[in-house]
This record gives C-alpha cells, structure tokens and sequence, in this order.
C-alpha cells in the first residue's frame, strides 16, 4: 500500500492504495467518482477519460502513484456546480443517446476548445477521434460543438 | 391534427443526466463492504469433453470464498429453445465458455484463483464453418437436441447439427405449392434467371458498456439481480424457470435494471447475467458481482451470426420478379436458444419488401463451435438484405433497366401476399424511394463539382472515382406473437407524473418518446415528466426491448394508461360538477387542467384533485389519488403455421420499410472508400420525436457502414476469437463518418400503433452494406459478394480485374454452388417492349 495525495476536483486527497491500482479504480471504487467509466479497461475507448494536471488523460492507464502530487479534475469537477456552456449545447442538440460515453467525450471537448476556441470541423473530429460511442455516429455531437464554436465566435464578434 | 407533443423534436427527458454523469449504471451502484466477485473459468477448447474439474487448490487460495461447477447448477434454460447449462456441464462448445466461477473477496484474489481450477477436458473435433456442421459424417454438438424444449415453430433436426428449419414455400395459385419443391418448375415462365453467393462473417455489438450484473440472495430466499439488461422480465422469468429447483417462484426474484449503456441487442435475452443469479444463491446474504472485460464482451455473449446466402431469382424481361430461391445457412454458433428466432425471423421475410410470385426459402439454424449466435440490431435482416440487394442490382444490370426502376415495378403494396400468405401493411415504400431519388439526383450535381466523378471511370487516368448505390430494407419485429407491453401512471400532488414501465432506456429516446404521449394525452408539460427505469417488482410487465417493437407496443401501452386516468379524471369532474357541465362529453383537458366545451369559464386545475381529491363545500373530498393503467398485446398475431409452407400464420405484426443510398468516392491506388453523402427515408408511420428518429438514421447507418467497410470477425483454427479488442476490431471514430447523411422521415400511419407510429431503430443500419456494395460496383464494374468490403479486396480486384469475389471465403457454401451465368433473354423476351416508367 502506497501513500498517496492529490487534488480531486480542488479537494485535497489523501489515501491508502495498492500500487497497482488504476486512477479509473480508485476514483470509482474508493473515492466514489463514477462519472468516468470504463470501457475496455485497455485505453482503447476514451470512457474512462480525466483531466491530469489539465491535461486530458485514460484513467484506466494510469497508475495510482503516479498521479501523487497532481491535480485531477473530473467531469463532476467542471461543474460549478452548474451545467458548463459546452455541456449546455450537447443538452440542446440531444447529442447523447446512452451517454456512457458521455462524460469521456465531455471531457475531450471541453479540452479541445481550451486549447483551440475555433476549430474547424476537421479538428473537432480530430480532436474527438480517441472517444468511441457506438448509438450516436458522433454527428450530433459534432454538431452541437461546432454550434458551441460558431455561437461563441458570433457573440464575441457582437460584444 | 395539431398536436401540442407528438411530431415536436422535444429535449431528451433523461439528457441531463447523461450530459452530467450523473446516470447511474450498473457498475456504478454501490453495495457496500460485503460485496464479493466472481471470475470465471473458461474453456480453452472450441469443443471438448469435460473429464475431471479439480477445485482444491483454487478453493485454498486466500480470499475465496466458494468454487462453483456445473455439477452444483444442472440445469437447462433459454428463450426460445432450452440447450444451454448455466455453466458448461459435460461438454464445452467454444473458446470462452463458463466452465466454473471463483467467488471471493476481492476481483484480484477471484482472478488468481480462477487460474488454479484446474479442468481436464478431452478434446472434440471442433466444428468451426456451416459446411462443416453440415458434412455427412460430422460431429454432432449437441447429440441431445430431440430432447430440448423449444417453441412449437421451431424445427430442429435430430441427429445433425441443423437447430431449426424455416421453411417458406409460396406460390400464388395456391394449389401449386407443391411445385414449389420442384426448383426447376418455379423458374420455367422467368425470361432470365441469376443466381448467385453471397457471404457475410460475424460482428460484435460493442456497446461501450460492458455487460455486468450484481445478485444478492438474501436469508428470507429473495433474489434480486441488478443488471444491464434490455430484458428485465425476460431475464426474471428465465431466472425463475431455471433456478426453479432451488423452490424459487417468480414473485421471489426481482430484476433492476439502471440505465443500460447501450445495447444493440447484445444485452437481450439472458447471456452471463445467468451466472449473478445462480452464484448469488450460493452465498446467501452477500451480493456478488460479475463483470465482463471487454474481450468477454466480444466471445462470450451473443455475436451477429454469420451468413452464407444462396440467391436465385427469376424475372420477365420487363423486370417482373417471379421467382426467388434462398438458402440461407446461419452459423449459429454454440447455443441457439435465442439466435434460432434470427433463423426464423429471416426466413419469413428474406423476399425483402418485394411482392413475389413464387418462394422458396430455407434458412437453417447451425451449430458450430463459436460463440452463440444472437440478436443484434436487424436481427438477421441486415445479412440477407446485403446479397438480396446486391443480386437486384446484378439482375437489372443484365436485364439493363435502371435498378431503381426493378424495384419500383416489384416493391410490396399495402394488402399484397406476405411470403407466407398474410397480408402487407400500409407502407410509404414508394414515397420513400422517390424521395431517396430526389437526394441522388443532388448526388449528381456534386458529381460535377469533382473533376473525375464519373461513375464506372475505371478507365480513368485519376485514382479518384465515385459511385453511387441504392437499396430498399425493411423489417418487422421478431416476437413470440403473445409479446406484450404494460404501463401504469401515477399522478403526484403537484400534478406531475411517474410513468411506469420496464422497457429500457438503451439510449434510443424511449423515454421521451413515453413522455410525449402521456403529455399529449394528458395535456402536462413534458418537464413534469419522470419515466422510471424498470424494477420487476415495482414497474407492470415488458416482454423485451428488442424488435423496434417498443414505440409501437410500450407506447401503445402507455397511451391506454394515460387514456386510462383521462377517462378517470371526465368521470369524477362530471359528476362532482354536474352543475358547471353537461357531461363528459363536454370536456376536455388542457394546460394541466378539465375544461369545457359549454362552459368557457369551467377550469380545474389538476393539481387541485390529482391527489388531495375534489374539496366539497361541506369539508368532504372526492375521488382520490389518480392511477392509470394500460395492457397491450397484438391479439391477431400467431406464430403457428405449416412446417413446410411455413403458410396460414400471422407471425409479424407489421413491417417498417424504407429506402437508402450512398456516394462514395474510391481511391483506386489504396483502396479507399470514403463517403460523401448518405440518405435514408424511413417510413415510421409518426415520428414522435423527429430529432430522435435522426439520431437513429445517424447511428445505425454509421454502425452498418462499419459492418459493410472494416469490422469482421477472425478466428483462428481452434476457434479461438483474434481480435477481441477495440484497437483489433475497430468500429468507427469520428474520423470514420460520412460527410453528410440525410435523414428522410416518410409518414404513413401505423393504424395500431401509438399516434400512428411503429418502430425504425433497427432499420437504420440495414441498407449500408448493399448500398456501399452497389456503389462500388457502379464505380468499379466490380461485384464484391463477401461483407466486409475492404480496401484490401478492392485493390485486389482491381489488380486481377476479377468481377467476382475474392479469396479467400471466410466460409464455403454448404453445396458448392456454381455461379452460374445467368440463362439468356429467350426470343419472345428480347422482342418484348421495356416498359419504362412506372
Ligand atoms: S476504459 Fe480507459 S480507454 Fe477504455
Ligand atoms: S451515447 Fe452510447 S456510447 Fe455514446
């Protein structure tokens, strides 16, 4: 058993775990985080997605010592404690169907427009590409990013 | 009619949760510090006898808590046709099977110890491909099949490997049905006959959720199961049925299932969730939990069977279809107990939506030595309608009419004769296909904004060339005809409702679409809306959810109830005001409140009485708290007809039909399909929630443009699964999308079904593979007869210039089958007219 402490959604973590542990574990089993969820287990699928000192990471690939000192943010932890924008447009376009791809993929949006607030469709699909569901065939969600993207880019024109 | 809910594109009633995480599934309960988990032991073998399962030194293993084998549960269950043991007992019959479980205190120690039971198996020749388990001098996989309990129609064969036989025989002059046996004379009065093979291998579901279950079998002998079922009561009746030994009744066991993510058939009918129950009952007072990783997910639960497709069909010269012969060989795989109905379901209906003269259909249900065959979206539909609808094409080639126009002149009509003798449903076939026609034709222009887009430019000196394709589909639900559909509706004080039902929210919108119905009938905004996932204890009885049949049949239900507490509601504001208005014919509701036709100032708010009851003057109240209950089961439906004719049934409900095509561009030098554009029109008879009926179109086209492009299946010669994984078996990412699909919805109603509507999530995937399939023939002259359709193969074609198909099969036919050059147009047919039009 390792020591291990962390920011969890801007909460100071301490636990006990077995090195071998998994981030995915550990969120989901000790620390009751269910919102990443896993997949396959093998970073196939981006459901088990999470964000790693800001950057988006496949919890289910990642060890838990390795994440001591770090800060983690999950989809529970974007929420403050309201729906963000982004979330809001997937709402609206009825982008998910059974959304357990849903928080992995909210996830890989949200970081895709941090880190390029215009993309073009090309690299939303490119930077949505490592998150597989199998109901939506992704156009919806596409669409409701790409509707994230041009309304944003309008209002700021407006203001 | 206006409605206020129904056709309107609603939000999601269950969006916010999903778009939060907050949906909880199955593996996101918690059971607290007791809870055990079980492992299982598989069999390495594709078919072998079970010798000797030494327990000892698993049983040793620190943190075990019980070894379980067959031995301790010997008995048979399953849907349709009980040949399958919760655990393998005496024989094991693919790579992957349960043969024992570890139950212990934590998943790493079950892990451990499942790797100590030690099992000594005497291996079977394993019988891995349709031809094999149809030699004469073959192993038999299951030489008790006499003795299994089955529906009455199905057929299996003793003393062969055949699980079930549809036959359809269908001649119009009824008293010819006996010709119909003899080929030959089912073809004499054709002008040109084709036949031909057509292969497809199998496919995985792959719901991003795994399947998983949890049961607790407490002290006072309850049994629940939690688990990622679209067949709640399925699940419990078959629990029931098969634990019934241990003095469990179905009132003792409850299933619950959370929300479900995804299914596509794959969590229907009861596959591992089997082992939560039985292993629960050996531990009683601690739940236990079983997960499948994603490699279980791709061997051990129901796989899309494979299909080999013989085609034979006969036609005038001005494109009158008369004949049709089809063999359809399933390998089935290990346990049919469910996948025989995907037998059935496509032997009743592989004429496709085409009205025939003269049918012979034959499709065998075979056991061979890989995962069970089963239920995935199309159940069996999507398999036949590819060679069908490939043949089509390669018969107006050579009959050269446009083969749009073939299908226009052969489509099925309202009131024409099923392949089995009941009659076609009302159907926008036709709008359909014009309406597909109309989008092709913008197809066209697009052609001309690409400098080398013309169709069979093989010649060509660019790489690039495009090709247009096109099919028709169509589907009818696959149920025993007592399937059936209940709802109750419970009204709260502040004049919200719960609907309660236990069909399942896989993610299709079902329970919007629930919400809009009640909403309409009752007149309550869609935001004071809950519909509850299913609990068996709780929530009134659903067959499935399966078939596309849950609009149709849950919404039927759910519009009884709601009918049920509005007629309620007329009753008591009548008679408690009689004063204010005439009767109940005089009112109506709205905005949450009666109202009157007479009396334009008479307003009763719900939530006034919904609850709390009508307040009398003198302090008394009336009515009580507000409940409606609704049943549904299609009564005219029978599944019971002549074994050999398979005629004088009524054993489909009804059929949704529609019509598809794609663009795709070709990159000659790699092989490449990339797709432009993609239109399919549906004909739901209602679309409920228009942007869900999209969705569907998005979804299942993409899953089948998958089917039709990449995904397949491998194993190698012991029957053992290659690419059990994602980064193996690769299903489509947002790179993979075509760069436009038009979803067309065509409205004609549905007379029995909720607002005139009836299903369509299957359909949608249907038609990818034959139209990929005819569009690549339309820009390369080559016919590929083999799902998938690779890059690989394409290049390879082009290198031979082979217009047939290429090596090597996944599977050879049963009897080899020529294919044959199609007979020439006789004298008189060559100087008939080609009637052009319609
Ligand atoms: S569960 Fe981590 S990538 Fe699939
Ligand atoms: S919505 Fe089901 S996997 Fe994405």
């Amino acid at each position: 058993m390792n020591k291990i402490e962390f920011m969890l959604n801007g909460e100071k973590i301490e636990v006990w775990a077995n090195a071998h542990k998994t981030l995915l574990e550990l969120l989901r089993e000790d620390l009751g985080i269910k919102s990443p969820k896993c997949g396959c287990d093998l970073g196939d699928c981006g459901a088990c997605t999470v964000f790693l000192d800001g950057k988006s990471v496949r919890s289910c690939l990642i060890l838990v010592p390795e994440v001591n000192g770090c800060d983690v943010v999950t989809l529970e932890g974007i929420m403050r404690p309201n729906l963000t924008k982004l979330q809001q447009f997937f709402l609206d376009h009825n982008s998910f169907q059974c959304g357990f791809c849903a928080p992995g993929m909210v996830l890989s949006a949200t970081e895709l427009l941090q880190k390029n607030p215009t993309p073009t469709l090309e690299e939303i699909k490119e930077g949505l590409s490592g998150n597989l569901c199998r109901c939506t065939g992704y156009t919806p969600i596409i669409n409701a990013v790409a509707d994230a993207v041009a309304t944003t880019v309008a209002t700021t024109i407006n203001e | 009619m206006e409605f206020s809910f129904i056709g309107k594109s609603h939000l999601r009633v269950d969006g916010k949760e999903k778009i939060t995480g907050s949906a909880k599934f199955v593996d996101d309960l918690d059971f607290g510090a007791n809870l055990l988990y079980a492992e299982i032991v598989e069999s390495p073998h594709a078919h072998a006898l079970i010798v000797d399962i030494d327990i000892s030194t698993a049983l040793a293993s620190p943190g075990v808590i019980k070894v379980i084998t067959g031995k301790d549960f010997p008995y048979r269950f399953g849907l349709y046709m009980q040949d399958r043991y919760i655990f393998a007992c005496e024989r094991v019959r693919f790579v992957g099977e349960q043969v024992a479980a570890v139950i212990a205190r934590d998943p790493v120690s079950a892990k451990r110890a499942a790797k100590l039971v030690r099992v000594k198996y005497q291996p079977l020749p394993a019988i891995l491909n349709v031809e094999d388990a149809l030699a004469a001098e073959t192993t038999l996989l299951h030489p008790e099949l006499e003795n299994y309990q089955h529906v009455p129609w199905f057929f299996p064969a003793a003393g062969t490997n055949i699980a079930h036989l549809r036959k359809i025989r269908k001649h119009d002059a009824i008293d010819a049905i006996d010709a119909i046996d003899d080929t030959d004379a089912m073809f004499a009065d054709a002008d040109l006959v084709l036949e031909d093979r057509y292969t497809v291998p199998r496919y995985a579901h792959c719901a991003i959720e795994c399947h998983g279950a949890i049961g607790l079998y407490d002290h006072a002998k309850r049994l629940t199961i939690w688990s990622a079922s679209q067949s709640p009561h399925t699940q419990r009746n078959l629990f029931a049925q098969a634990l019934a030994p241990l003095g469990l009744t179905h009132k003792d066991v409850r299933v619950i299932a959370p929300c479900v993510g995804g299914g596509f058939g794959g969590k229907a009918g009861v596959s591992m969730e089997i082992l939560a129950a039985a292993l629960a009952t050996t531990v009683p007072g601690r739940p236990v939990k079983i997960l499948w990783s994603r490699a279980q997910e791709f061997y051990n639960t129901y796989q899309r069977p494979g299909v080999v497709a013989t085609i034979k069909m006969g036609v005038k010269r001005d494109g009158t279809i008369t004949a049709l012969e089809q063999n359809l060989y399933w390998d089935s795989g290990a346990y049919v107990e469910y996948g025989s109905n995907v037998v059935n379901a496509a032997g009743l209906s592989a004429t496709g939506p085409y009205r025939i003269e003269k049918v012979k259909i034959n499709s065998y249900a075979i056991y061979t030595n890989l995962p069970p065959g089963g239920p995935y979206r199309g159940f069996g539909y999507s398999e036949f309608i590819f060679g069908l609808e490939s043949h089509i094409n390669e018969v107006a080639k050579r009959l050269q009419i446009d083969p749009i126009l073939l299908r226009k002149r052969n489509a099925i009509r309202e009131g024409d004769q099923l392949a089995y003798g009941a009659k076609m449903n009302t159907n926008g076939l036709i709008e359909a296909i014009e309406k597909v026609e109309q989008e092709m034709d913008k197809m066209d222009k697009m052609d001309k904004i690409r400098p080398h887009s013309h169709p069979h430019s093989l010649s060509q000196s660019s790489n690039r060339c495009y090709g247009k394709g096109f099919a028709l589909f169509w589907k009818a639900p696959a149920m025993p005809p007592n399937a059936s559909s209940s709802a109750i509706i419970k009204f709260n004080e502040d004049a919200s409702i719960n609907i309660l039902v236990s069909a399942v929210e896989l993610g299709q919108g079902f329970f919007t679409v629930m919400a809009q119905i009640a909403a309409e009938v009752l007149q309550i905004s869609m935001d004071k809306i809950r519909v509850e996932t299913p609990d068996t204890d709780r929530n009134p009885y659903e067959w499935q959810t399966v078939a596309s049949h849950i609009t149709w049949s849950t919404g039927n239900a759910v519009f009884k109830a709601a009918t049920d507490i509005r007629d309620q509601i007329f009753t008591l504001i009548s008679r408690e005001f009689q004063k204010d208005v005439k009767d109940v014919s005089d009112l109506y509701l709205f905005e949450e409140s009666v109202r009157s036709h007479s009396n334009p100032h008479f307003k009763v708010a719900y939530q006034d009485f919904v609850i709390s009851g009508i307040s009398m003057p003198d302090g008394t109240f009336r009515g009580g708290p507000l409940l409606g209950r609704g049943s549904f089961m299609p009564e005219f439906s029978t599944a019971i007809s002549d074994p050999e004719t398979g005629q004088g049934g009524k054993p489909n409900v009804h059929y949704t039909v529609g019509a598809s095509a794609a663009m795709i561009e070709i990159d000659k030098e790699s092989g490449k399909i990339t797709i432009p554009k993609v239109v399919l029109a549906i004909d739901c008879g209602k679309a409920i929630n228009p942007q869900l009926v999209q969705g569907q179109v998005y979804g299942g086209m993409l899953q089948g443009l998958a089917t039709v492009l990449y995904e397949n299946m491998h194993f190698d010669e012991s029957g053992r699964q290659l690419n059990a994984n994602f980064t193996d078996y690769k299903i489509p990412t947002t790179l993979d999308i075509p760069e436009e699909i038009v979803a067309i919805i065509v409205e004609s109603a549905q007379k029995d079904g909720p607002f005139g509507a009836r299903g369509m999530g299957e359909h949608t995937m249907i038609p990818a593979a034959p139209i990929i399939a005819n569009a690549v023939e339309d820009a390369l002259g080559i016919r590929i007869r083999s799902m998938p359709i690779t890059a690989e193969k394409i290049v390879a074609a082009l290198k031979h210039n082979l217009n047939r198909d290429l090596g090597p099969e996944p599977y050879e036919p049963y009897e080899p089958y020529p294919r044959t050059e199609p007979r020439p147009l006789s004298e008189e047919a060559l100087a008939a007219p080609i009637i052009s039009g319609q």
